[in-house]
């Protein structure tokens, strides 16, 4: 439902992923709202979308952190966006996270309470309007908790177990939930580490999955197929094992 | 990590940065005490390498402004040819000059100034750039142009990234009517012949001529000849009754897989030009412009043909008095190597005049070789022939030329390094390949 008339609202449009997104949705058409914190610096994103599309752009400030601030924000916006993306999140530090229950609550608040919440909080309006398309980006990092990332993974573990329920609770009624999990992806997440290139996707490569599985609605998006491959291993291998091996 | 040109030699382990906007550049400035710019990579050898930091301008590829009057267009420099023209030329505007790819970027095109199949009447890119914003080593961002800081605007264009980061430019874009380009091709049995034509098609907008460079003897410098216009809308047959300005778009197709570097032998090239010069139908013909400014854009990743060791493009230029005869001796001498190219691509340039720009007026041969030890023993020869023809080679290009070489080919270098010393003076702004130059 990305005709003419659609507005599509991306929270968290300044990363790379948000960005590729808007780009993409720009170009097939839909009018934006972008969000993010000091969002002020996305006035050349817009103006670029502008010159570029033809389309028009809206910026809105937003910290999901502040969850008591979640329904004034969409009260901004007035009428619910057709569709609403949630980029949001943090990738943080693992060891740092281990020793410092602050900086761990922080990953865990920034990929669980907030984007569930404010996506809660969206799903809710779109149930009353009987439409709409909910789409979150969550990781293969939740599929299952390991050593080297668990606080970031287990909190993006929580959100597609959210995304599941919210699916569930809204079929029949209009809402279609996307979740997405982009495996790895070159952006400013992942500057200076050595990704492997045939498991690593570009942002934009992203951002054209992505709104293909939501034009498609579909249910659960692995953006490199090879990914649902090899998360389906991981899963299966038995706890025993797993628990001795480095991965 | 591992990063080459788009010859793939030399491949070299670096620090990839990334600047997706003024800030970033500027911070990654500060941050490095060398560093260089880098486009898209499609400069062929190692001119946008830095050992320590190279520093990806393709995220910043905004646009900032366009003037749907007058055609003006304000880009930041990561913005790739690609998208300029899949943007604009739906609109009905192109831009003045482009080079035989699009996956070029703005900053990458002011950097090399590079030409087109019209340099004889257009000039090079930068001949059009109305201005730049440059951020410096120390810093500072300058607006240059022909008016503001002329100094460094001349010696930017063309200045390989040596001056500083050129951050946003503003160009003309020149009105079409249609995206589709009215072409001639025209059979020349030898070199004179094609030169003959070359004169003979000053007046057209665009030409260019393909080079059987193994065809020997009294065929020496056999060739065809492309000439072309913008097609107008009376131009356009019934055929073409969709939207002048939309082509119908048209697959690509990837090489999979790197060829092991055998299967370029000298039997196959010679039968690539052998089934290219035969099948050319002579004649006119309408085409779109993807066709024919953009050939092997069809072909992603074409370079990988050669394998992983990579190879190495050669495009020299030579005054126009000497270029029979230089031309002549080099076919003669590439011809005899059998190491022959790929593309052999030969073209009449106008009169050029910047620091470091490549074009003068007369005539410019292009060709790859695979990068082996044969090929660096044959170029070098190469180099001789060129020297003594009062010629010069192509930076974009070049991956191995020698200091002297390029000295002797660029009367101009002491103005351009007296320049770059004052804006840089630590030399912050370095490549591979100015240092193997010592630009
Ligand atoms: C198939 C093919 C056909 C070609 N045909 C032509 C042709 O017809 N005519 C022609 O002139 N050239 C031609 N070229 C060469 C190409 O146009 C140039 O090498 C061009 O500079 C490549 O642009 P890029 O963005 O990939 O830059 P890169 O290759 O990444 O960089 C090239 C140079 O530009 C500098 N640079 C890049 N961005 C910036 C910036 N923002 N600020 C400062 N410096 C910067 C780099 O430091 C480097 O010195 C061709 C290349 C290919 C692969
Ligand atoms: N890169 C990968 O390999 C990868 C793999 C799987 C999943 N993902 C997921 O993809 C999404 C996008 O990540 P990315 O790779 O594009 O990296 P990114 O640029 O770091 O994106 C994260 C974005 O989340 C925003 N954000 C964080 N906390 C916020 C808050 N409280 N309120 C508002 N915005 C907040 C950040 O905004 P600021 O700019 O204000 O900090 C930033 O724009 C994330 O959810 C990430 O977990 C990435």
């Amino acid at each position: 439902m990305t005709g003419k008339s659609s507005t599509v609202l991306i929270v968290g449009a300044a990363s790379d992923i948000g960005r590729a997104l808007a780009r993409e949705y720009a170009k097939a058409g839909a009018s934006l709202i972008l969000a993010a914190r000091r969002v002020e610096r996305l006035a050349p994103d817009a103006e670029d979308l502008k010159l570029r599309h033809g389309t028009t752009v809206r910026l809105a400030e937003c910290d999901l952190l502040d969850l008591a601030g979640h329904e004034r924000f969409l009260d901004t916006l007035g009428e619910p966006p057709d569709i609403a993306l949630c980029v949001v999140g943090l990738l943080g530090q693992q060891q740092a996270a281990e020793a410092d229950a602050a900086a761990a609550d922080l990953i865990m608040r920034s990929n669980y309470n907030a984007p569930a919440l404010l996506l809660n909080a969206v799903a809710a309006r779109m149930e009353r309007r009987g439409s709409g398309h909910i789409v979150g980006i969550s990781s293969v990092a939740g599929d299952r908790g390991r050593a080297s990332n668990y606080v970031y993974g287990s909190a993006k573990a929580g959100f597609t177990a959210f995304l599941s329920g919210l699916r569930n609770r809204l079929a029949g009624k209009g809402v279609a939930v996307l979740t997405v999990k982009p495996g790895f992806v070159d952006t400013r997440m992942t500057e200076g580490m050595a990704l492997p290139p045939l498991l690593t996707a570009k942002p934009i490569e992203v951002a054209q999955a992505v709104r293909r599985a939501q034009e498609r609605g579909r249910d659960v998006l692995y953006v490199r197929p090879i990914w649902r491959v090899i998360m389906l291993v991981i899963r299966l291998l038995p706890e025993g094992l797993f628990k001795r091996m480095r991965i | 990590m591992r990063l080459a040109g788009w010859g793939n030699y030399p491949r070299i382990e670096t620090r990839c940065l990334r600047a997706r906007d003024s800030a970033e550049t500027l911070a990654a400035i500060a941050a490095n005490s060398s560093l260089i710019a880098r486009g898209n990579g499609r400069a062929y050898g190692d001119a946008a390498l830095n050992r320590q930091a190279t520093l990806s301008m393709l995220p910043s590829d905004r646009v900032l402004a366009f003037d749907e009057a007058t055609g003006r267009l304000t880009c930041q420099a990561g913005i790739l040819l690609s998208d300029i023209i899949d943007l604009f030329l739906p609109r009905g505007w192109f831009v003045p000059v482009t080079p035989g790819t699009k996956f070029v970027t703005l900053g990458g095109m002011i950097a090399a100034d590079v030409h087109g199949k019209n340099h004889h009447g257009a000039g090079s890119f930068g001949d059009h750039v109305e201005s730049l914003d440059l951020a410096l080593a120390d810093g500072r961002v300058l607006r240059c142009s022909r008016r503001e800081n002329p100094a460094l605007f001349d010696a930017t264009r063309g200045g390989m990234g040596l001056t500083g980061v050129i951050l946003a430019a503003t160009i003309p874009l020149i009105p079409v009517e249609t995206a589709f380009i009215r072409q001639e091709t025209l059979p020349a049995d030898n070199l004179a012949a094609t030169m003959d034509l070359f004169e003979a098609s000053q007046g057209w907008t665009y030409s260019v001529a393909w080079i059987d460079c193994l065809a020997g003897g009294a065929s020496l410098g056999r060739s065809l000849l492309y000439r072309g216009e913008h097609a107008l809308r009376r131009d356009l047959r019934a055929q073409f009754s969709g939207d002048p300005l939309h082509p119908i778009a048209k697959r690509n197709h990837r090489i999979p897989i790197d060829f092991p570097a055998m299967a370029l032998n000298r039997w196959t090239v010679r039968a690539f030009n052998e089934i290219y010069y035969r099948r050319a139908r002579p004649g006119r013909a309408l085409i779109d412009c993807d066709s024919f400014f953009y050939p092997l854009d069809a072909i992603l990743e074409w370079n990988r043909i050669y394998g992983r060791a990579g190879f190495l493009q050669y495009q020299c230029v030579l005054p126009k008095p000497a270029s029979l005869a230089g031309m002549t001796a080099l076919l003669q001498r590439i011809a005899a190597s059998g190491k022959g190219s790929f593309l052999a691509v030969l073209k009449l340039m106008g009169r050029q005049d910047g620091l470091l720009s490549f074009p003068l007026e007369g005539y410019t041969l292009a060709l790859d070789f695979p990068a082996d030890g044969q090929a660096f023993g044959l170029l070098n020869e190469l180099d001789a022939i060129v020297a003594d023809h009062g010629g010069r080679l192509y930076l974009a290009k070049d991956a191995r030329g020698s200091a002297a070489m390029l000295r002797r080919g660029y009367p101009r270098l002491d103005e351009f390094r007296a320049i770059r010393h004052g804006v840089d003076p630590g030399g912050r702004f370095s490549s591979l390949q100015s240092q193997r130059l010592d630009l």
